[in-house]
């Protein structure tokens, strides 16, 4: 019969209709902007209504979710202790080239030291790819969480110097906490390794 | 596999025997294939169509070896009954870069001829149209050659020494001033300038009949220019469209709008820096893209970087989970250019939204993944991800792929819209070198995966999707079978994943590559995705090369639109299934 194929599709959309009072029933009040119900859109048997009310409504990130790169400072005794060395390995693994470092130097013999005297990422040059994050050899830049960076104006606002890369590693321990247990670890094993070994040399 | 070799050397052999004073064997340091005289050129590949079988020109493309003044021009052919790729090449002086077109004898080789004269300058003689085509006429120079430097010129290499240590943030377009910095050619005048065919594209109503032999009516031809801005394109190309009523009599894509030369870019960068330029090719296939260049350098850097078991599976179920997000998107968009506007791509929208959720939880972004790397993958599978990708693949997909078939395969309207409407008929679609759903859809089950498999899919259980017909219909219903293999593989692959590395041996951050050429390629959702590499032993590659799908599947399209109306044109756009990050590169 003509016009069967157009009645079938037809079906499916009202099915997907029906699908949708029907979950808000079964749902209740917790299907729309609370954390569970936008946690139920991601599942594999999610039914009705599918989009998301941003920003009323988020998609949780995933830890390994990257945006633009930060700095990550210790704390110890309100002091920051920089993890950058100012190796350069960043600037130079960088495909878009959108990291410049410049290393301090020892104000009185000139010797380079081993930290950043400034640091600059040109966001509007940075790709996301996270390949900083993934060669540094100190975990001293990593990727971010944060994606909402719109501003007015784009020749200074979009270059973050040091001062607005840096974040604690307390912040970097909320966003990445696997990642961060992770290195956390291997740190205390190295260290407790090389103890290992000072006490056997003594 | 080595029987494989072994059978291919003898071929090789047998054609070296045939044509000994035309041919010899590539004997440079990693290189492969056959170095032609450009005078015996057509006569060669004339008999390695017809008596050797090698039917389809995949690829052609051309290197600038600069420090030897030569340009080279490198033909990659398979034959349709499979079998692995014979390179051919000819070697021609740079002064005057001058070969015998293919297309005479390959119709496909057309744009990507018209390609090579854009970007390198080599001269294809008897090519019917020899003109630009991704870049501008106002254009000055070739800027493939190892000469010729980019406006926003910073360093022939990266890194830039001027990032560390002694860094100092700037804008290059402060630097370099937008208008200083530009060439045109000689007596170029942009203000001025007007398309030489401003007749045929901006007057719309003119009569472009030359000789009057039709005794009938006296009508007049019609010229419409479909895009650059238009939703149908899928992005900013345009279809010039010599119409005689309705029915269309010629036809010419126009591209090149998105055009940002992806290749000069790879070849400045290092070859660890293009996989997340990679993504950027076709960006809905990030994860064919970046397995495409892995397996291609791969092959450079040889057997110590051969992935390790579980990167092998965790790559098949990656590319695998792009196809399907591929095809359920082209064919909720194709439902959107016959006019069912956006209810069939909201629920293909879904299902590929919830693909996204894996892949942003493994690769950490949602379409510019970066996940491949030389060696393995970057990261392992986080928790829990194993158990959504295994419900998604027995539960879910199958039931989607159904409902998307009960939807909209037996619908009236799309039926009589597609079926009979651009065909492309087995021996041309070889001909056009089209590639994947095109060529399948048209009758020649040729499947990469199948026919010089790749990674390990060699192992697995699965058929190659075939229609006969190589209309728009069985370009749409082919997505489902695809797809339909496609999850057969995600079953497979996700009950074998085993335990292990996911990476074997990183190369550092910068590292040497060895000397060489290789032609990777994949059966990407879109067609064969090849990346051809020349390395002269540096960080850098001396020539990086796309082989774009969906560039060439466009060189069929003006045969598969001759003859019909204008209002399928979209259709039969559609139906090729192409993404201008890929097209214009």
């Amino acid at each position: 019969m003509k016009g069967q194929g157009i009645l079938k599709g037809l079906g499916v959309t009202l099915k997907h209709l029906i699908d949708t009072y029907l979950e808000d029933i079964k749902a209740g009040k917790d299907r729309y902007y609370t954390e569970e119900g936008v946690r139920q859109r991601m599942t594999s048997d999610t039914k009705g209504i599918f989009t998301v009310n941003y920003p009323e409504e988020r998609l949780p990130l995933a830890e390994a979710f990257r945006f633009v790169p930060f700095l990550v400072y210790d704390e110890e005794d309100g002091e920051q202790i920089v993890r950058c060395t100012a190796c350069g390995i960043c600037s130079k693994v960088c495909p878009s080239q959108c990291i410049w470092i410049t290393r301090a130097e020892d104000p009185e013999t000139g010797k380079p030291l081993k930290t950043p005297a400034e640091f600059a990422i040109d966001i509007d040059l940075c790709m996301n790819c996270g390949y900083c994050a993934e060669y540094c050899p100190f975990d001293a830049i990593k990727m971010d969480h944060d994606f909402e960076l719109a501003g007015y104006e784009r020749m200074e606002a979009n270059i973050h110097l040091k001062d607005r890369l840096l974040k604690p590693a307390s912040y970097y321990a909320e966003i990445r906490p696997l990642n961060y247990a992770l290195e956390q670890k291997a740190k205390a094993e190295l260290a407790e390794r090389k103890a290992a070994r000072r006490a056997k040399v003594d | 596999m080595i029987e494989q070799t072994a059978e291919i050397n003898k071929i090789d052999q047998s054609i070296i025997n045939r044509f000994p004073d035309w041919v010899r064997e590539d004997q440079r340091e990693g290189y492969e294939g056959l170095l032609v005289e450009a005078a015996h050129l057509i006569p060669f590949m004339e008999v390695l169509r017809d008596e050797f079988g090698y039917d389809s020109l995949t690829s052609v493309t051309g290197v600038d070896y600069l420090p030897e003044e030569k340009m080279e021009v490198v033909y990659h052919l398979y034959k349709s009954t499979g079998g692995s790729i014979l390179v051919v090449k000819v070697q021609v002086p740079r002064s005057s870069p001058v070969v015998p077109s293919l297309v005479g004898l390959y119709p496909g080789a057309a744009f990507q001829e018209r390609e090579a004269w854009d970007l390198l300058g080599i001269r294809f003689e008897g090519h019917p149209n020899l003109k630009r085509i991704l870049m501008w006429e106002g254009f000055e120079g070739h800027p493939l050659r190892k000469d010729w430097v980019e406006a926003f010129f910073e360093g022939e290499f990266k890194p830039y020494e001027d990032r560390w240590p002694e860094g100092k943030v700037s804008k290059v377009e402060a630097d370099k001033p937008y208008g200083k910095n530009i060439n045109y050619p000689e007596g170029f005048n942009p203000e001025t300038w007007i398309p030489d065919a401003k007749e045929l594209l901006f007057q719309g109503t003119v009569s472009l009949k030359t000789e009057d032999d039709d005794p009938g009516l006296e009508t007049e031809q019609l010229v419409v220019n479909l895009g650059p801005q238009h939703p149908s394109t899928h992005g900013v190309f345009r279809m010039v469209a010599k119409l005689e009523g309705e029915t269309v009599v010629d036809l010419e894509p126009v591209m090149g709008y998105l055009h940002r030369n992806h290749e000069k870019i790879g070849e400045r960068n290092t070859f660890s820096m293009n996989m997340p330029y990679t993504d950027r090719l076709d960006y809905f296939c990030s994860m064919s893209n970046n397995f495409g260049y892995a397996l291609s350098v791969e092959k450079l850097l040889g057997e110590k970087y051969q992935p390790p078991e579980r990167a092998q599976y965790i790559r098949v179920i990656m590319a695998e989970l792009t196809r399907i997000l591929n095809h359920f998107m082209a064919i909720g968009f194709f439902l959107n250019d016959l006019g069912a506007y956006f209810t069939p791509a909201l629920y293909a929208i879904k299902e590929r939204e919830l693909i996204l959720d894996i892949f942003e939880a493994v690769s950490g972004s949602r379409m510019m993944c970066n996940y491949f790397r030389f060696g393995g993958v970057v990261r392992d599978l986080p928790e829990g991800i194993e158990e959504h990708i295994r419900k998604m693949v027995y539960e879910r997909l199958p039931r989607q792929i159904d409902e998307m078939d009960r939807y909209l395969v037996e619908n009236e309207i799309v039926v009589s819209r597609c079926q009979g409407v651009g065909v492309l008929t087995p021996e041309q679609a070889i001909a056009y070198s089209a590639a994947g759903p095109v060529l399948r859809a048209s009758g020649v089950p040729y499947d990469i995966r199948r026919a010089d498999p790749y990674g390990i899919y060699d192992r697995f259980d699965f058929d190659v999707a075939v229609r006969y017909h190589g209309d728009v219909y069985d370009r749409f219903l082919i997505k489902y079978d695809e797809v339909r293999q496609s999850i057969r593989i995600l079953q497979q692959a996700i009950d074998g994943l085993p335990e292990g590395e996911i990476l074997a041996n990183k190369p550092a951050y910068k590292f040497r590559m060895p000397k060489g050429e290789s032609y990777g390629r994949v059966e990407g959702p879109k067609g064969e995705l090849g990346f051809y590499i020349v390395s002269d032993g540096t960080d850098n590659p001396w020539r990086y090369h796309v082989r774009a799908p969906s560039f060439i599947n466009l060189t069929g399209l003006r045969e598969m639109s001759l003859g019909e109306k204008i209002a399928d044109l979209v259709a039969i756009l559609g139906s090729i299934d192409i993404v201008l990050g890929e097209v214009d590169r």
